[in-house]
């Protein structure tokens, strides 16, 4: 294949590659750490807010990030066509 | 049948079990040695992965863990999860598209340089052999505790096990073992864990019953813990006391390194395809997620349990009610330990700020004979604080089951948890520094002509020596098991996952920049831990930390140098030649620039 289409297989790549890693600093570094405090403000359940996303939220969705990047990547290469077999 | 004939029966059936699949699966060539013949299925590898790299500290230790830090334990169960992401993003699909059998493989091929291997395979050996030890001790504190041998014994008894096991089997016969040791794992993690979510919370989901009200209607678990913590001294549950520098370089650390370690990433090797090593690092994190959203929950039941039992009651009483054996069963184990130091025969459990502490200095060493009361009588020196308790973190996770009052079966299915949980890390460990020794060192550097039966062979007796080594370690441990094995993580994020990551998606870095990285990080990173850790114990507190940063996420700090250092020396030396650059294009796309140009 051509090497403007890889580039550009690449380039959508690391996009997606962003946008997860944007969503996966947020939840854990954000939510989980930086503003606990101000997220344990709130409460559901008997949880305040903050400490449930350091003990289970980011865990939640740590999973449904790799899950949303399978699926992204394997259309992906079935659009450039890179895709094996 | 009492609980010692259930853990003999369950231990022994598991284990016969193992060895069964190890011998149905024994490899015979390098490559199913090595990467199990690149044929495991996406699911199967996952659940491999997860058994494998959940260790004796995330069964036994991490819930005890959290259960005494609160908020704090965060660290380990976001640190412990969110590097698969980076692993399913960053590294993996990658890394199976090169196609070969070990990480340092890929550093002396991507870094074309011996040199680059050589620095990649002495890291890859000294952080197995790190983590290695912590799991060497979580099958000594098993055996101790479920089989009544002393803790030594059970290394050496969890020292031939892991031999057989890896000599065996190789990456073959270890992955379908870990598929069963996961199922093992798991199951004996989640039993307990339900029965005290419905005793405690009256829910059987643990997730939802962390969250939900006590089952005698006082009100909501977290906020009940909050109060009982305010009233004893220790800082709230939910807020936890570290330093949010620290806890954040921690759990960076934690994460990097998971996707740094040699043994998790080598488990992506093992599978057919790109698709596969995406999706299976998926799975993994699936069955991983299993056990880490039910730990937090499993930390806070005991917690509120124990302090509930335990707070300002009579010794005797306690020591008489059938409901509160458990106590005097693990006084017996030497995890829990009370001095009567007002003499009032009640039990004062208190955190600093109501004058508590450390009850006395170091571990329990037991005197002869008993107290007034009818306490063991321990010999230390006592702290001149008010807390008159000693509990091991270790405790909350084994004795759960006998708090909660389950039959003898559920505590001997623990028993093999534990047991599962560590073997089945140390055997993938273990795999990784034989291969290390056989693969990277011997047939690529000493002797290129080794054929592949020596080679194997090779790797088979660098096993055995890789478990004594681990054993004198697992005896002589430098620290908690979940510490030990948090330092491993740190060596792993300073050495590794940067050169890794650079190597795939910056073309321009060379094998100056790699190897100056890798040394400069893990240079760092081992000097403080062992200053802070061995050298000068006594100065580890956060007022001689490098910006409040601890031992244990200064791996952060380690990983940071590592990218400046090979950055800068990669700008200041010769760009790396045309064919590694297009070594690396090829590594990008599944199907592969450099097949496709080849038709």
């Amino acid at each position: 294949m051509e090497k403007g289409k890889l580039q550009e297989y690449w380039s959508t790549n690391l996009k997606y590659l962003l946008g997860l890693l944007v969503v996966w600093f947020v939840v854990s570094y954000g939510f989980g750490i930086l503003l606990t405090d101000p997220l344990n403000a709130i409460s559901f359940g008997g949880f305040k807010l903050g400490f449930w996303f350091a003990q289970q939220g980011s865990i939640y969705v740590f999973v449904i990030l790799i899950f949303v990047y399978v699926s992204l990547m394997n259309r992906l290469d079935k659009k450039y066509d890179v895709h094996e077999d | 049948m009492d609980v010692q004939a259930w853990t003999y029966l369950i231990v022994g059936l598991t284990f016969a079990l193992y060895i069964g699949i190890a011998i149905w699966s024994r490899a015979g060539s390098t490559k199913e040695f090595y990467v199990a013949g690149a044929g495991v299925p996406p699911l199967a590898n996952g659940m491999a992965t997860a058994a494998d790299w959940m260790s004796a500290a995330s069964f036994i230790s991490m819930a005890g863990l959290i259960s005494f830090m609160g908020y704090d334990g965060s660290i380990y169960l976001m640190g412990w999860t969110g590097g698969y992401v980076l692993l399913a993003l960053l590294l993996a699909p990658y890394l199976r598209k090169f196609g070969k059998f070990t990480v340092p493989d890929f550093v002396g091929d991507r870094y074309y340089s011996n040199a680059a291997r050589t620095v990649a395979v002495i890291c890859a050996i000294f952080v197995s052999f790190t983590y290695v030890a912590g799991q060497m001790r979580g099958v000594g504190v098993v055996f101790s505790r479920f089989l009544e041998v002393p803790i030594n014994t059970g290394i050496l008894i969890g020292m031939g096990i892991v031999f057989f096991y890896a000599v065996l089997g190789g990456m073959k016969g270890i992955t379908y073992t870990q598929v069963a040791q996961y199922c093992v794992l798991i199951f004996a993690y989640m039993v307990p864990a339900i029965f005290i979510s419905m005793y405690i919370a009256g829910t059987p989901i643990p997730q939802l019953g962390f969250g939900s009200e006590l089952s005698d209607g006082s009100g909501f678990l977290l906020d009940k813990l909050d109060g009982l913590h305010s009233e004893l001294g220790f800082s709230a549950y939910t807020d936890g006391s570290k330093p949010m520098i620290d806890v954040f370089f921690i759990t960076f650390a934690l994460m990097v390194g998971t996707a740094g370690l040699p043994h998790v990433i080598v488990r992506f090797f093992t599978v057919p395809k790109v698709r596969d090593a995406r999706i299976s690092a998926g799975w993994a994190l699936v069955f991983i997620a299993l056990l880490y959203t039910t730990a937090p929950a499993v930390a806070a039941f005991a917690r509120y349990n124990l302090i509930d039992t335990v707070r300002d009651k009579g010794y005797t009483a306690l020591a008489e009610d059938p409901k509160t054996q458990w106590f005097k069963t693990w006084e017996g184990t030497g995890l829990l330990a009370w001095t009567d130091k007002n003499e009032d025969g009640k039990i004062q459990y208190l955190g600093p700020k109501m004058n508590g502490g450390a009850a006395f200095k170091g571990k329990p060493s037991f005197a002869e004979g008993t107290g007034a009361e009818g306490q063991r009588l321990i010999s230390n020196e006592l702290t001149d604080n008010d807390n008159e308790l000693y509990i091991d973190r270790d405790i909350m996770v084994l004795a759960n089951p006998e708090i909660a009052g389950l039959p003898p079966w559920v505590i001997a299915l623990v028993a093999a948890g534990g047991l599962a949980a560590a073997l089945s890390t140390a055997a993938g460990l273990l795999l990784v520094i034989s291969t290390s020794v056989a693969h990277d060192l011997i047939k690529k550097q000493i002797n290129p002509d080794l054929n592949e039966k020596t080679e194997v062979l090779i790797a088979r007796i660098s096993v055995a020596f890789a478990v004594c080594i681990a054993g004198y370690f697992g005896i002589n441990p430098p620290g908690f098991v979940a510490q030990v094995v948090a330092f491993a993580f740190g060596l792993a994020a300073s050495s590794f996952f940067p050169v890794i990551i650079m190597g795939i998606f910056y073309k321009k870095m060379n094998k100056e920049g790699a190897i100056a990285g890798m040394l400069s990080g893990i240079l760092f990173t081992a000097a403080y831990i062992i200053y802070f850790k061995f050298v000068n114990p006594a100065a580890n507190n956060a007022d001689n930390w490098l910006f409040g940063i601890s031992p244990e996420g200064i791996g952060t700090v380690g990983m940071l140098i590592n990218f400046a250092v090979s950055f800068i020396v990669a700008k200041i030396t010769p760009a790396p030649p045309e064919d590694i650059q297009e070594l690396v294009d090829s590594l990008r796309y599944p199907k592969g620039a450099g097949e496709a140009s080849a038709h």
